[in-house]
């Protein structure tokens, strides 16, 4: 299968590890990934901030991108971005009264999915470990992001993807499906709202004891990942992409601080 | 539409009232963020309620279906409210009602006094509701020397305290049981000086007091959950049976109800009892609901008025998104269910509605480019919870979405200098809208390590970002995006695959993961 890669802006800039990883198990699976070169964002920020003009060419170069090459189905590794590209963009266009783009970028959400549902439901991957050699010898909890579990309606698919991962302990989250408070520039605009939502959530995290949070999501992510390093946890984050890419031979190593950014090891 | 149909001007009259905040809800936020006893008593309620109503609603195989028809019922109202207005008066006058117009809520207080006044009463007991609230009829009378007693329980308490109610189903929410001691000894008249916080005696002592007032009370004043256009009549629901008392103890009766409660007919409250006892307080079936239909010679009430409450309900319906938040059945599944609600309470959020239907019905009515209520849209991070537990399926985060570019664009060009949330979106909108842009601006990176320092870790932000670093840090970023990392891979293959860069093993952050990429990615380990 020809696969196109949408990295989402906030991996290919500051998790790019992420997007690397999802190439890793595509190729791994014995399928072709192309990056359309065209890609930026899906808009999303723009449009949860009522900024729906300025979303409008965000929209546009999306489709334009996606529409400018050949492929069977698209991926992100992201429920949010995915969420947006088959929700917003068509409700964009057809706010700014752009039917054309309305179509085409229904078009392309058509198309789109994120990586489990992908995983999953179109490439019937059921055990990581027998399938794509994961290997991850750590304790972990998992947050189950709003987006992908309201909005795609994703279920269990992360989930089910990181337990048949090899070697992995799962530690159930308390109030799992509770916001962690990232929701864009909320964050900014009511942070004192936004951060007592999340010491909730890096609360429920650290009593599980695990070394590491997973989801499906950077930018929840980088929410969760930024309150754990602010208190000092020694606990981390990592998306589950990443967990999944890891294998006996090359292993995702988790050494305790709390930065996403993937990179050499450094000890 | 009839002439005479005061309840839809052809210019949208906005809501008055309770409906306003004083402050912006991230400054109230804060404040209420800091009362540590009100979060413990919100965060226990909300979660007992919330488990409660997920317990009962799971009972039902059909309660997708039934949220459908819910929502399909509700659409069916609003397409067609004049004329099902007309038919519910026609049919409510002619068994012995008196219907009144209000547009506004002056023009209902001043029905509603007006109406007591002729019965040489001055004062009323209530029963439980959300419009009078939203009116601030209370306030209204007592201006007019005429004294309302709340019969409601938790209304009676908040009452008492001269306090706000704080929740729609539960107004007392943010009390708990030694305080609402403390509040009946303080202003009942002859509670026993040794009430206990036992929920059997405060609800004794409560009982006592209410019926002095049930006994001696010429006139009523009631809200209603219902109105069938089919036959004139009106329900109300309720747990404690209070209501029932005003409804049938008075001589008077007079509801204030808004204008969408109406349903179309008797067939249809089948599907909205079973849809809001289990959404609101999680039961299988409401304790007490009461039905009249006009006036029974020698039964009950034999004065019955009712005022039919537009304040904004015509604007709300005149925005295509934005309507259905005039499908709510007032549950407070959505407050229950809300992070946001949880932690701040219902005063934050300024008006008689508060949680995710309160910011977005609260700026329907008043109009979003009323000052005051247009920091409610954004107090919300769009998780979906809300849309999840509404019975009839009001989609709150899109219409949330909805009122925020309706808030934006209603500044765009009004002020002299653009914020600097208006600047970033800009900027961020030409980075965001090409790949070429975005690969640009990824040049830069380096930028934000060196921004980072040593510890690799972004620990204060400048202008709106700030709020971020108030309680979390950015980690630095990659030495590399991954677009220059594609096209490393894919357009040079000369060169090595490092997909590190630049960055020297030694200098890597300590604490960063490495990620085997397999085929692609460093194959190495220094
Ligand atoms: S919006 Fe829905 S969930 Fe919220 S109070 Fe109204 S009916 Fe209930």
């Amino acid at each position: 299968m020809r696969i196109a890669l949408f990295a989402t802006c906030i991996v290919d800039a500051m998790y790019p590890g992420t997007a690397r990883a999802t190439v890793a198990i595509l190729e791994r699976l014995g399928h072709e990934v192309i990056f359309p070169s065209g890609q930026a964002c899906c808009g999303q920020m723009h449009v949860n901030s009522g900024y729906f003009k300025e979303a409008l060419p965000v929209v546009a170069n999306h489709v334009k991108a996606f529409e400018a090459e050949e492929y069977d189905v698209a991926v992100a590794p992201s429920g949010s971005c995915v969420a947006s590209v088959k929700h917003q963009h068509p409700m964009v266009a057809r706010r700014c009264g752009d039917s054309g783009l309305e179509a085409r970028a229904a078009g392309v959400g058509d198309k789109t999915y994120e990586l489990s549902q992908l995983l999953v439901d179109v490439l019937g991957v059921t055990d990581a470990a027998a399938q794509l050699g994961s290997y991850f010898p750590h304790r972990i909890t998992y947050h189950p992001s709003c987006h992908g579990m309201r909005l795609l309606r994703l279920g269990d698919r992360q989930l089910d993807l990181l337990r048949s991962v090899a070697g992995i302990e799962l530690a159930e989250l308390p109030e799992a499906e509770q916001c962690c408070g990232f929701g864009g520039t909320f964050s900014m605009k009511n942070a004192d709202v936004s951060s007592a939502m999340l010491e909730d959530k890096t609360a429920n995290i650290c009593g599980t004891g695990a070394s590491l949070c997973t989801g499906g999501d950077a930018s929840c992510l980088m929410h969760i990942g930024g309150g754990l390093s602010r208190q000092g946890s020694g606990v981390t984050t990592m998306h589950f992409a990443e967990i999944l890419a890891s294998t006996l031979e090359h292993p995702a190593a988790v050494t305790g601080d709390v930065r996403l950014t993937t990179g050499r090891t450094a000890r | 539409m009839s002439g005479t149909f005061l309840g839809m001007p052809s210019l949208p009259v906005f809501g008055i009232g309770n409906l306003h905040e004083h402050e912006p809800f991230p400054k109230a936020a804060r404040r209420e963020l800091g009362n540590t006893q009100l979060r413990a008593n919100l965060g226990h309620a909300t979660r007992t309620i919330r488990d409660k109503r997920l317990a009962v609603v799971s009972e039902l195989p059909d309660w997708e279906e039934l949220r459908d028809a819910g929502r399909a019922i509700k659409e069916s109202v609003m397409a067609r409210l004049p004329e099902l207005l007309e038919q519910f008066e026609a049919n409510f006058t002619a068994r012995g009602g008196t219907i009144h117009w209000a547009r506004d809520a002056g023009e209902a207080n001043a029905i509603v006094a007006d109406l007591i006044r002729e019965q040489g009463a001055d004062e009323v007991v209530k029963v439980k509701s959300m419009a009078t609230q939203e009116i601030g009829l209370n306030e209204y009378l007592e201006e007019q020397g005429i004294a309302a007693f709340e019969t409601d329980l938790a209304e009676l308490i908040v009452q008492l305290d001269h306090d706000k109610p704080s929740h729609i189903l539960v107004p007392a929410i943010h009390k708990n049981r030694s305080q609402v001691r403390d509040i009946f000894l303080r202003e009942m008249e002859g509670v026993d000086p040794e009430l206990t916080n036992e929920p059997a005696r405060l609800a004794a002592a409560a009982r006592a007091h209410l019926r002095r007032k049930f006994l001696s009370a010429k006139v009523a004043v009631s809200g209603a959950n219902f109105a069938l256009a089919d036959s004139g009549t009106l329900a109300v629901v309720e747990s404690e049976g209070n209501g029932r008392m005003c409804l049938t103890l008075p001589e008077t009766l007079i509801t204030v109800m808004g204008v969408e409660k109406l349903l179309p007919a008797w067939e249809d409250l089948e599907v909205f009892m079973q849809l809001l006892p289990r959404s609101s307080t999680g039961e299988r079936m409401n304790p007490y609901t009461s039905l009249w239909t006009g006036v029974t010679p020698d039964d009950g009430p034999q004065n019955v008025h009712l005022v039919l409450l537009d304040n904004g309900r015509s604007a709300a319906l005149a925005d295509e998104m934005g309507r259905s938040a005039l499908h709510c059945i007032r549950c407070s599944a959505c407050m229950n269910v809300c992070p946001v609600y949880e932690r701040t309470g219902g005063h934050a959020y300024g008006s008689t509605y508060p949680g995710p239907i309160g910011a977005i019905l609260s700026p329907l009515l008043t109009g979003i480019t009323a000052e005051e209520n247009n920091s409610l849209p954004y107090a919300s991070s769009l998780c979906g919870a809300c849309y999840d537990a509404c019975p009839v399926k009001i989609n709150i985060p899109d219409i949330l979405v909805h009122l925020r570019g309706e808030d934006v664009d209603s500044k765009r060009g009004k002020k002299k200098l653009p914020s600097q949330m208006d600047l970033g979106m800009k900027a961020a909108s030409w980075a965001l809208s090409s790949g070429k842009h975005l690969g640009l601006v990824e040049k830069a990176l380096p930028l934000g390590r060196l921004a980072a320092g040593p510890d690799k870790k972004i620990t204060k932000l400048p202008g709106i970002a700030a709020g971020w670093t108030q309680s979390r840090d950015i980690p630095a970023p990659p030495a590399q995006s991954f677009r220059q990392w594609w096209d490393k891979e894919h357009q040079a293959p000369a060169a090595p695959a490092d997909a590190t860069g630049p960055e020297a093993p030694g200098a890597g952050a300590p604490g960063t993961i490495e990620t085997s990429n397999g085929s692609t990615g460093p194959k190495e380990n220094p």
